[in-house]
């Protein structure tokens, strides 16, 4: 397969995984408004979330002080912002169309459908769209493009790579969702087990679709570490950090086997396995012990230098 | 009153080709014509048929309109036409190997030197290089047009990279989703061979260097071309990689392609962009489209690029003339199709009749394409017509003309109902291992009331174009 | 004749570049002028790629560089023995049409100040062997030999506005000329044998050919007012010097380019 094709597809799903991303963070954003303040006010809350889309300097230089109408906007409709939800979706869509020939006529229609129904979203007056609406709407997107991929497309390179494509895009994502609760949003250590503490945890899980999952999967009480282990090292909790690790170097294996290279000698495998052994050998403790902040940080740039090898190996055309 | 020939009414007299659609067009209630319509429409969006019109701007994702009403022609009426097209694709070749050779027909005085020398469509880079099989434009596309029942003419050729093809073949796939019955009713010749053959016709030329099967690819511009559906129609159809020029790079005498497993050789190249464009060490320095190095991999038979750059010395209006010549001069025999007698205002006598009769000529750019840059006559306004005559007077060299057709009409669906609008055609020769042409091509349909210009960017339509089988 | 030649051309880069493609026009034409003893063309650490003859009758080989790039080194040695045809070319394989060089470029573009000068050098002269003659002297007269006072994207009509140049300069202001009174004409580059009591110009050359009917393609040198002789060696021809140029290349990336040549000529004393 020609690389730029295959960089076409792990974008098409790149970009779907993080547009779903930018319409949970405003989900949260738009619970935690719904709340009473605990005293810092309701404007650091919408600030923090510009900061974990990374998103704040584009914002204030268009729009100056966080208010919550211009920031549902931002994200979610202004093209200016890479990043918002009617970019990403358009992105997803035009990255399709240019492998059009690649995917299959299913996944084609859930991209082409989404991109023109929010062209139609985009004609109707806002006031007409709840957010939550508009939020439930991108995630069903999302989940239509991968049931479509799951039910039509052929499991060759194409499929491995555009799963590739989610895997790696989630584990950042989750990441960084976990690091705006974390860092972010908490104003300060002393707050930590606080009121505000838990119920911003459980605002978090709701935007990840997974707080009734914690329940089944922990019961009792809700308390931050539990909350970690779920989101960070829980395999059977779908959006974790080690599960869209598993996931990535799964699709890794894929491509091997695709290619009948010798398993396991690809480079960026054994980063991949790395990251798996770190994370399979990690406990809660040690991930408060090093600070969650750190300990997120450095795993968003080994995610990063996993997706450069990836870049490297098959998306750049040089490797021999 | 110009009469025009109408290639279903002969008086009100049905003509044996159309005698299978009379009782269809009939019949058909125009609520059920309707549905269908927006039907067809409807398919053509899902599948992403659109074509952009360059310098209008608005929506990239325009459709062409689609014209249900089929056009037809007989088996005979076909073979003739074929035979003549066959006989002008073979004498364009011959003529493009002789230019980039020695140039006999020039040396005999048949063709004046300075046409084909000082055209800018001559490339002196491919000059002494013999293509594989000797071919230079594996893909010729002639847009006929119809005055009579038995008289066609030749309004140009295009040698270089004819576009619209997979009109021609979702047309028909669409005509048969929405009209089975109609193809269970009559015999209608098959135009889905057509990627096969061009699949076979571009391995055919596979260069000196290839050992085994070689593997083909189509080069497009990009996914901002307007032509883009085209091209990932056809890489599609043919199973092959379509790829843009940063996809490719020379190295070795070969041309490589970037794939996941690494390097793959690259032996045919379907071109679908400019000569310029296609290697910026040969040609344009500032091109981005480029692949560095690609002419001299090419002319040390490295690769195959199809159609060979420099075919378009061959479709230059201003040699347009001389084709009738060609076919007598390489193949020694009678043109079978006719060339619309044609003023060139470089000649000064020429020129003197053509701003004497502006009114009644149809005047188009040497250079020009695609229906712009041109003025017909008899449909103009006097201010157009002054304006076009300070033109021609200011660069004559750069424009020549011709008489107004009377281009033939077929029955279109229009607001009212069905009314004769004006056609062309636009068959596709292959010519590679073997010279073939599927039994079809592209009509373009005026659908304006009265209209001669069928071009999709000034409000041309298309419609299925079926050849009856005996 | 026979000459010897060692010339080095080398790019350096002030960061590590992508692929570098090259095509190189760098081989002695074959005519009763000149006789190759020895040639060799190579690239460091390049990887050789297709070579052909062209239209024109210019070898060309094309050259490719793996990434990362930080130099790129041409070096061409050789031995070859020349012979005065004064400047005739005669016995050159080659199939390019003349008409085909009668075709302005962007560096040869005809402005008015050239077509007056082509006018006044040929009036009068009817044949074309005298009008080319006349134009290559009017050239040398109106264009001093002027290192540095150009540059390489100049064109003729700026070089004769200015009326200073090189060789390049000269070159592009005769074959403008000339096709501007319909004589074919094009651009030759090559190598010059400066003897000791020569002026002191580059051993890199250029001059210009003119086509004259009866005879075939002669060559003119206007910044030596003559035509070439055994001290000439003949390379590539095109219709300037961006066609002619003995090294087309292209170096992928954004990195700084330092271009550095060295060429040295010297006489086989027999």
């Amino acid at each position: 397969m020609l690389s730029r094709t295959a960089e076409n597809l792990f974008w098409v799903a790149r970009y779907m995984e993080r547009a779903e991303t930018m319409a949970r963070l405003l989900e949260v954003g738009a619970r935690i408004a719904l709340t009473p303040s605990t005293g810092h006010g309701y404007r650091s809350e919408w600030e923090s979330l510009l900061q974990a889309s990374g998103t704040a300097d584009g914002f204030s230089e268009k729009y100056g002080d966080p208010v919550q109408r211009n920031i549902e906007s931002y994200l979610f409709f202004d093209r200016d912002n890479p990043s918002s939800v009617v970019s990403c979706i358009e992105r997803a869509r035009e990255n399709a169309r240019i492998v059009r020939t690649a995917i299959t006529g299913q996944v084609w229609d859930t991209l082409n459908t989404a991109f023109q129904e929010i062209r139609q979203i985009e004609r109707q007056p806002r006031s007409e769209w709840e957010i939550t609406e508009l939020c439930e709407w991108v995630a069903r997107q999302s989940a239509l493009l991968r049931g479509a991929m799951d039910g039509t497309m052929l499991r060759n390179d194409g499929f491995f790579f555009m799963n590739l494509g989610y895997a790696l895009e989630r584990a950042d994502n989750t990441a960084r969702l976990i690091d705006v609760k974390y860092f972010v949003l908490l104003p300060s250590v002393e707050m930590v087990g606080s009121g505000l503490d838990n119920y911003q945890w459980q605002v978090l899980l709701r935007a990840l679709q997974s707080y009734r999952a914690f329940h089944w999967a922990y019961g009792g009480e809700l308390t931050a570490s539990k909350i970690m282990h779920f989101l960070i090292l829980n395999p059977a909790s779908p959006r974790s950090l080690i599960s869209a690790t598993r996931k990535a170097m799964h699709h890794l294996d894929n491509l091997e086997s695709f290619y009948e290279v010798e398993p396991g000698t690809g480079l960026p495998q054994m980063r991949a396995k790395a990251i798996m052994t770190e994370l399979n050998q990690t406990q809660v403790a040690e991930i408060i012990d090093e600070g969650l902040h750190e300990f997120l940080t450095r795993f968003i740039g080994e995610v990063g230098q996993l997706t450069a090898l990836v870049q490297q190996t098959y998306l750049s055309g040089d490797a021999r | 009153m110009t009469e025009y020939f109408n290639e279903m009414f002969d008086g009100g007299k049905v003509r044996q080709p159309y005698n299978g659609l009379d009782g269809w067009m009939r019949e058909m209630p125009s609520e059920l014509r309707a549905m269908k319509q927006a039907e067809a429409e409807a398919l053509f969006r899902r599948i992403g048929i659109t074509f952009a019109v360059y310098g209008e701007g608005g929506d990239p994702d325009r459709l062409i309109p689609f014209d249900m009403f089929p056009r037809v022609f007989t088996q005979p009426e076909w073979r003739k036409l074929e035979r003549g097209i066959k006989q002008r694709a073979r004498a364009l070749n011959a003529f493009l190997l002789d230019v980039y050779g020695r140039g006999e027909i020039v040396r005999a005085g048949r063709i004046p030197a300075r046409l084909v020398y000082q055209n800018d469509a001559y490339e002196r880079a491919v000059s002494g290089f013999i293509p594989p099989r000797g071919i230079y434009s594996h893909i010729v596309g002639v847009d006929l047009v119809r005055t009579g029942p038995d008289q066609f003419y030749v309004l140009e050729d295009n040698c270089r990279t004819p576009s619209g093809v997979s009109y021609m073949l979702e047309n028909r796939e669409i005509m048969m989703r929405m009209f089975p019955q109609l193809f269970r009713e009559n015999r209608i010749e098959p135009v889905d061979g057509y990627s096969d053959a061009l699949r076979r016709t571009l391995a055919s030329v596979a260069p000196t260097k290839c050992e085994g099967e070689p593997t083909v690819a189509i080069l497009t511009p990009g996914h901002f071309n307007s032509a883009y559906y085209e091209h990932s129609f056809l890489a599609d159809l043919m199973g092959v990689e379509l790829v843009e020029g940063p996809d490719l790079f020379c190295e070795g005498g070969f041309c490589w392609m970037r794939t996941t497993e690494g390097p793959k050789k690259l032996d045919v190249i379907y071109r679908r962009i400019d000569d310029a464009f296609l290697d910026p060490l040969c040609f344009r320095p500032d091109s981005m489209l480029g692949i560095p190095g690609l002419m001299d991999v090419y002319r040390s038979g490295g690769v195959s690029i199809c159609s060979a750059p420099g075919a378009g010395v061959a479709d230059d209006k201003a040699i347009y003339t001389f084709v009738p010549e060609m076919v007598r001069f390489y193949l020694g025999e009678e043109p079978l199709l006719e060339n619309v007698p044609t003023w060139q205002c470089a000649k000064k006598d020429d020129c003197k009749y053509v701003l004497e009769n502006l009114s009644e000529l149809v005047v188009k750019e040497v250079h020009g394409s695609g229906g712009y840059g041109m003025l017909v006559g008899p449909k103009s306004t006097k201010e157009q017509i002054e304006n076009f005559r300070h033109k021609i007077e200011d660069n004559p060299e750069n424009y020549i003309a011709q008489p107004t057709l009377a281009l033939s009409t077929t029955p279109t669906f229009v607001e009212e109902g069905v009314a004769p609008r004006h056609v062309d055609l636009r068959p596709y020769c292959l010519v590679g291992e073997k010279v073939e042409l599927v039994p079809g091509g592209l009509t373009r349909v005026a659908l304006t009331e009265g209209s001669l210009v069928v071009n999709s960017s000034q409000g041309g339509g298309v419609k299925d174009t079926w050849v009856l089988a005996e | 004749m026979i000459l010897t030649v060692n010339h080095v051309t080398t790019y350096d880069y002030d960061a590590p570049m992508g692929a570098a493609v090259q095509s190189l026009r760098m081989f002695p034409s074959r005519f009763e002028g000149q006789r190759v003893i020895e040639w060799d063309v190579s690239v460091e650490g390049g990887l050789r790629g297709g070579s052909f003859r062209d239209g024109a009758g210019d070898r060309v080989e094309g050259w490719s560089i793996r990434p990362p790039v930080d130099e790129v080194a041409i070096t061409v040695k050789g031995q070859v023995e020349t012979f005065d045809t004064s400047g005739v070319l005669r016995g050159h394989r080659e199939l390019v049409h003349p008409m085909a060089y009668l075709r302005e470029t962007v560096a040869t573009w005809i402005d008015d100040s050239l077509a007056a000068l082509a006018e006044e050098a040929v009036a009068g002269a009817t044949e074309d062997l005298n009008r080319a003659h006349r134009l290559s002297a009017a050239i040398s007269e109106a264009i001093a030999y002027k290192p540095g006072a150009t540059h390489s994207h100049t064109t003729a009509a700026e070089a004769l506005a200015q009326g200073e140049g090189v060789c390049q300069d000269h070159a592009h202001a005769l074959v403008a000329v000339a096709r501007c009174v319909d004589l074919p004409a094009r651009y030759v580059s090559g190598y010059l044998f400066a003897t000791d009591d020569g002026t002191p110009h580059e051993a890199a050359h250029a001059w210009g050919e003119i086509w004259v009917a009866g005879i075939g393609w002669i060559g003119f040198d206007p910044a030596n007012k003559c035509c070439p002789d055994e001290r000439y060696i003949r390379l590539g021809s095109g219709l300037d010097a961006r066609e002619a140029a003995p090294i087309r290349g292209i170096t992928q990336g954004s990195g700084e380019e330092r271009l550095h040549v060295t060429v040295a000529l010297d006489q086989v004393q027999q």
